[in-house]
């Protein structure tokens, strides 16, 4: 009897899930998003992931979907790992998947190649290959609204405005995975020509919450500026090392994946002072974050744990993620003229979409962001970033938005862009 | 010949001329040794009395930890919560004992392992599933460890003491001592050692193997939980932690599998040896050399005594 | 009834020593082929060939040549994961050196140098035993890795410090890189893979082979008898560690198509190792049985929730697909610690018998 119960209930489910699948096949906006809320990594993952499904889940409530069609966002479980990352690339692309958002440097590096043979654009929102930036070489990829060399010459610079960087020596710690060794041909080139010396400290993903000796190197070094390229478990070990050692943590500066709230908050009073960079908003003080909360968290239908981790860094970077997607998806079906796009069009809505100071406004989020503008030859959008600072229990933004040295940054770019599609033959360019 | 210089002269130029580092390095080598030593110690534990090496000490150590934090956040105090993880481990060792080895006994050593490992995917879905993904603070204060530094001036410089490792230096003394008396002077002590020699004489003389593991595994819980806190508290809580056990490995080897002073100097020769050797010379290759730094003193000391440093003399007969 | 040995009579002692004595048994070899390298890349969705029959087979080869360690030779190792780096990494550097070389060609020799490095890291097993061994393999594994990270000329100097494999063609067809499509990739693996089982399965029949499972079952005796432990250990290090390293040649250039470090991280080793131990030590077929058991299984429970219409978050799936692979596992030692090979084994048995058991 049980069994026969069981049975039947697994037919139905079968049925109505079939049926389901085939009403909705025609229209929606189908975006996966590659999240990782397991593993030594998801302390980052959960808030990202969802603080995009939140906002998509919002437009939905709120504005039934982009241009009347509804968002559908599917979770897939990476882990962080490249290899179940190229997995649930796989088990979804054929969904009619519109962008891929992979939230991993490694994972980014898998579909970069992928993208222009199945045709769904790759948005890696300010981490993956910064190379991507150059729209002429890298068609199916972005990296809006800036990349990690951007945001590491955006530091530099206020470096430099806090009593000059000359003849000084910058320290920088990093994750030693490609994410954490992105940055570091840039800090070469910057250091010759900005005159300061640097002493690097990599940590190994097994030494992330072991870091005494890495630190014991820095107060053998002693630099006067660190810079931290961290992620996951590491951030908070590495701030309590830093403050271990007495180092000053006003100058120590993390990147935007190393100043998240869920970093900081194991390490609360300890880390006053520490530095980190952000290109989002903090807080809940913005009309559309409002909307998430009343349409979305109140209404039961997200997954965070407690309404007040609303709002936090990297929860409000996701959210970010999810404006930038839904503006190129609206900006794609303006260009097109079709109500249900492919990832093709969404190519086009993502060279397409202006972000700008009013449109931001428009949306609700002003002051969330610096405007991003999209186009052909630019899939960075050029960003700035500002800086903020721990005080013990939130942060607090401590400059204005800090404009990255475009004039050094993007000839760089370019050459590793030439690089990267060197040894690819049938590599697609296209000419803006 | 700058190479050389680099590798025989200079770190130890270097040494001479900033005592206080030295010292500094020496301390925190000597905490991460006694750290290495304790998770040593609960692979030590298991492998001692059933053979089994257990590689689910590292997520044990998650788990414990993760116990405590989460019963702690649902309310309770601080030392309450101390005894229900306590409480918790034991039940872990109980069901570790009534699932799994019961109905393993006697399968070669290589099936025990890959069975630790089974069961350490199971608690990582299991703990997950309950605590979910995100970082917890430890709860450091509610627990009445110390916080805050020492600093002692001495050779023009200073040494920084914090007072934490202090704490988890002594913690980790006492439970050692704790263990090796319990081993040696109670009944169950005897009977456990009577096990690790020989499982049928043990059986034979009325001793029941299914107690024994039982008790070996919850002691092997109490280690993992004081793992866990001193770990938890050097960073934050998240299953990022379970990497660390991989360290104690290089240490077993050291000390060999059956001995818990082995494990202990084990941890210390590797902690100070780590520190040093990657502050004063890891540079010339490039850093991050601690990952495998362990591993390789490890491989050089086995190469002499294949049995460790403590490890009981291998007899091997046709 | 159809699977039974009567009526086949043996004429010679070659006869009599095949690997498949009963007709039925080569029938079924030949069915399979015909499936693998017709039906599947005629039939199967691109999702299946990629992500469940072309990682299937690498691991299968992977694990094959663990099982030569393991299972045939008694050598437990966990450094298997970094093996098959030097390989990709090997094979990344050659095709860059040599950018005309036939790929398969540079895949195939790619194993050489994992088999070089296998055998210095080999050395130690010739006084170190058992779980000692384990953690000297360890030493190797976590060597290997920080030098996948820590030598840039491995990668090229890349920025990014991952190895991106080049487009390549062979006999004018593209088969790496991107546009290589998946059914081309699927039956370059396929072939290597098969090629490569056949040459494994008379390794170990043969004398070398014979020798291995004498060190196995009792090293001392067997070099009372004239077996000389170096040559028998090292060979199987070297020859486990050549299948490991083509076997993370072709992971790279044909499944991930770019790799980090982090693609050869000590989880392979361990995840290998389950593919061993569950399939069945000292089985090919247990290799084969094994690597379906954890890789393929973990995908279709994924696949699940989604199929019958359960409205479960993706994390979730995530955790209790662990429990349940833990659990699996545990289940599987209990029930059959001899491996899904024996449980195969068995059940040619009782087929034989049917329908009348008596």
């Amino acid at each position: 009897m049980f069994k026969k119960l069981i049975l039947g209930t697994a037919a139905v489910a079968m049925l109505s899930g079939a049926q389901m699948m085939s009403a909705s096949a025609e229209d929606m906006h189908y975006v996966p998003s590659l999240s990782y809320r397991t593993g030594p990594f998801a302390g980052g993952g959960i808030p990202v992931a969802n603080g995009f499904s939140d906002y998509m889940n919002m437009l939905n409530a709120r504005d039934g979907g982009i241009g009347g069609v509804k968002i559908v966002v599917e979770e897939c479980e990476t882990g962080y790992n490249s290899q179940k990352g190229v997995e649930c690339y796989e088990s979804t692309k054929g969904k009619g998947a519109l962008v891929y958002n992979p939230m991993s440097t490694g994972i980014t590096l898998q579909l970069v190649p992928k993208a222009p043979v199945d045709e769904i654009p790759v948005l890696s929102m300010g981490y993956g290959l910064s190379a991507t930036a150059i729209g002429e070489k890298f068609p199916w990829g972005f990296n809006y609204p800036t990349t990690y060399w951007n945001q590491l010459s955006s530091i530099l610079k206020y470096i430099d405005s806090k009593g000059g960087i000359k003849g000084k020596k910058i320290g920088f710690i990093y994750l030693d995975v490609g994410y954490g060794k992105e940055p570091i041909p840039l800090l070469d080139k910057l250091a010759t020509s900005m005159g300061f010396t640097t002493a690097k400290f990599p940590v190994g993903v097994k030494e992330m919450q072991s870091q005494s000796s890495h630190w014991l190197n820095v107060r053998k070094e002693r630099p006067d500026w660190m810079i931290m390229w961290g992620w996951g478990a590491m951030n908070s070990t590495a701030i309590k090392e830093a403050a271990k050692i007495k180092y000053p943590l006003d100058h120590f500066i993390g990147n935007w994946w190393s100043g998240a709230d869920a970093d900081l908050r194991p390490v609360g009073e300890v880390g006053k002072g520490y530095v980190a960079a952000n290109f989002s908003g903090i807080g809940t003080d913005f009309p559309a974050l409002q909307d998430v909360l009343k349409h979305v968290v109140d209404a039961g239908k997200s997954q965070v744990k407690d309404k007040s981790l609303v709002g936090d860094v990297l929860y409000n970077r996701g959210l970010f993620n999810a404006v930038i997607v839904a503006e190129a998806i609206a900006a794609a079906q303006k260009a097109t003229g079709k109500k249900a796009i492919t990832g093709a069009d969404m190519r086009v809505g993502l060279e397409t979409f202006d972000l700008s100071a009013a449109r931001l406004k428009e949306l609700g989020l002003e002051g969330f962001a610096a405007p991003v503008k999209a186009s052909c030859s630019d899939h960075e959008g050029a960003g700035s970033v500002f800086l903020q600072q721990w005080n013990g229990s939130a942060w607090e933004k401590i400059s204005d938005a800090i404009a990255p040295m475009n004039d050094v940054v993007r000839p760089l770019l370019e050459e590793a862009a030439d690089k990267y599609t060197a040894d690819k033959p049938d590599w697609k360019t296209q000419s803006c | 010949m700058d190479l050389l210089f680099n590798i025989f002269v200079s770190p130890f130029i270097e040494m001479v001329t900033m005592p206080d580092f030295l010292l500094q390095v020496l301390w925190e080598g000597f905490v991460s040794g006694t750290l290495y030593a304790l998770i040593a110690l609960g692979f030590v534990l298991i492998f001692k009395a059933s053979g089994v090496f257990n590689f689910a000490q590292g997520i044990m150590v998650v788990f414990a930890a993760l116990t405590l934090v989460g019963f702690h956040a649902a309310g309770l105090p601080a030392y309450v919560s101390l005894v229900l993880a306590l409480a918790v481990m034991g039940f872990l060792a109980w069901g570790v004992e009534r699932v799994v080895l019961r109905h393993l006994v006697n399968q070669p050593d290589l099936i025990l392992f890959m069975a630790t490992i089974g069961l350490s995917y199971f608690l990582i879905g299991f703990g997950e599933l309950i605590f979910g993904g995100e970082p917890k603070s430890m709860i450091t204060e509610q627990l009445g460890l110390p916080t805050g530094s020492t600093t002692i001036e001495i050779f023009d410089g200073i040494v920084i003491l914090q007072h934490l490792d202090i704490a988890a230096a002594a913690i980790a003394a006492i439970l050692v001592a704790g263990l090796a008396l319990f081993f040696s002077k109670t009944r169950i002590g005897r009977a456990l050692r009577a096990v690790a020699d020989d499982h049928q004489a043990a059986l034979s003389v009325g001793i029941s193997l299914n107690q024994i593991w039982a008790i070996v595994w919850f002691a092997a819980g109490i280690v993992a939980l004081a793992t866990g806190i001193m770990w938890g508290a050097r960073s934050d809580v998240s299953f990022a932690l379970q990497i660390v056990a991989l360290k104690a490995l290089p240490v077993l080897i050291l000390g060999g599998f059956t001995s818990v002073p082995g494990a202990i100097i084990g941890g210390l020769i590797i902690g100070f040896g780590e520190k040093l050797f990657e502050v004063y010379w890891g540079g010339l290759l490039g850093g991050g050399v601690e990952g495998w730094f362990a591993y390789v003193i490890a491989l050089i000391f086995l190469l002499f005594r294949p049995q460790g440093l403590f490890g009981e003399k291998i007899i091997e007969r046709v | 009834m159809f699977y039974r040995e009567a009526g086949q009579y043996k004429t010679s002692y070659k006869a009599d020593q095949a690997i498949f004595p009963i007709f039925q048994d080569r029938m079924a070899i030949v069915f399979y082929l015909l499936v693998a390298f017709v039906a599947i890349p005629y039939f199967g969705s691109d999702f299946f060939i990629t992500s469940m029959m072309i990682p299937f087979l690498i691991f299968s080869l992977a694990a094959i040549g663990l099982n030569i360690l393991v299972g045939y030779t008694g050598q437990i190792s966990l450094g298997t994961g970094a093996f098959m780096g030097v390989g990709a990494y090997a094979c990344y550097k050659m095709t860059s050196i040599f950018p005309d070389v036939n790929i398969i060609i540079l895949i195939i020799s790619s194993g050489i140098f994992s088999a070089a490095v296998g055998m210095i890291f080999g050395l130690p097993s010739l006084r170190i035993k058992g779980f000692y061994l384990v953690v000297t393999t360890l030493a190797a594994q976590f060597f290997l890795e920080w030098c996948f990270i820590r030598v840039p000329w491995l990668y090229n100097y890349n920025d990014s410090g991952a190895i991106e494999v080049p487009q390549r063609e062979a006999l004018g067809v593209i088969v790496t890189g991107a546009s290589a499509t998946p059914t081309t990739r699927y039956l370059i693996v396929l072939a290597i893979v098969v090629a490569m089982t056949w040459v494994a399965s008379n390794i170990i029949h043969g004398r070398i082979g014979r020798s291995w499972m004498m060190i196995r079952d009792m090293d001392i005796a067997a070099e009372l008898m004239g077996i000389r432990p170096l040559y028998a250990k090292l060979s199987a290090f070297a020859v486990s560690s050549f299948y490991c390293g083509v076997a993370g040649a072709m992971m790279v250039f044909f499944w991930l198509g770019a790799a980090e470090v982090e693609s050869f991280d000590v989880n392979h080793s361990f995840l290998i190792l389950f593919m061993v131990v569950i399939g069945g030590l000292g089985s090919l077929v247990g290799s084969f049985l094994g690597a379906a058991f954890i890789w393929i299984l973990p995908v279709i429970l994924r696949a699940i929730p989604d199929t019958i219409g359960l409205d479960i978050n993706a994390a979730t799936v995530e955790h209790i697909n662990f429990m349940i692979i833990g659990g699996l596992i545990i289940f599987f030692l209990i029930v059959e610690p001899h491996g899904l090979a024996r449980l195969w084994a068995l059940a040619k048995q009782k087929l034989r018998v049917w329908p009348f058991p008596y």
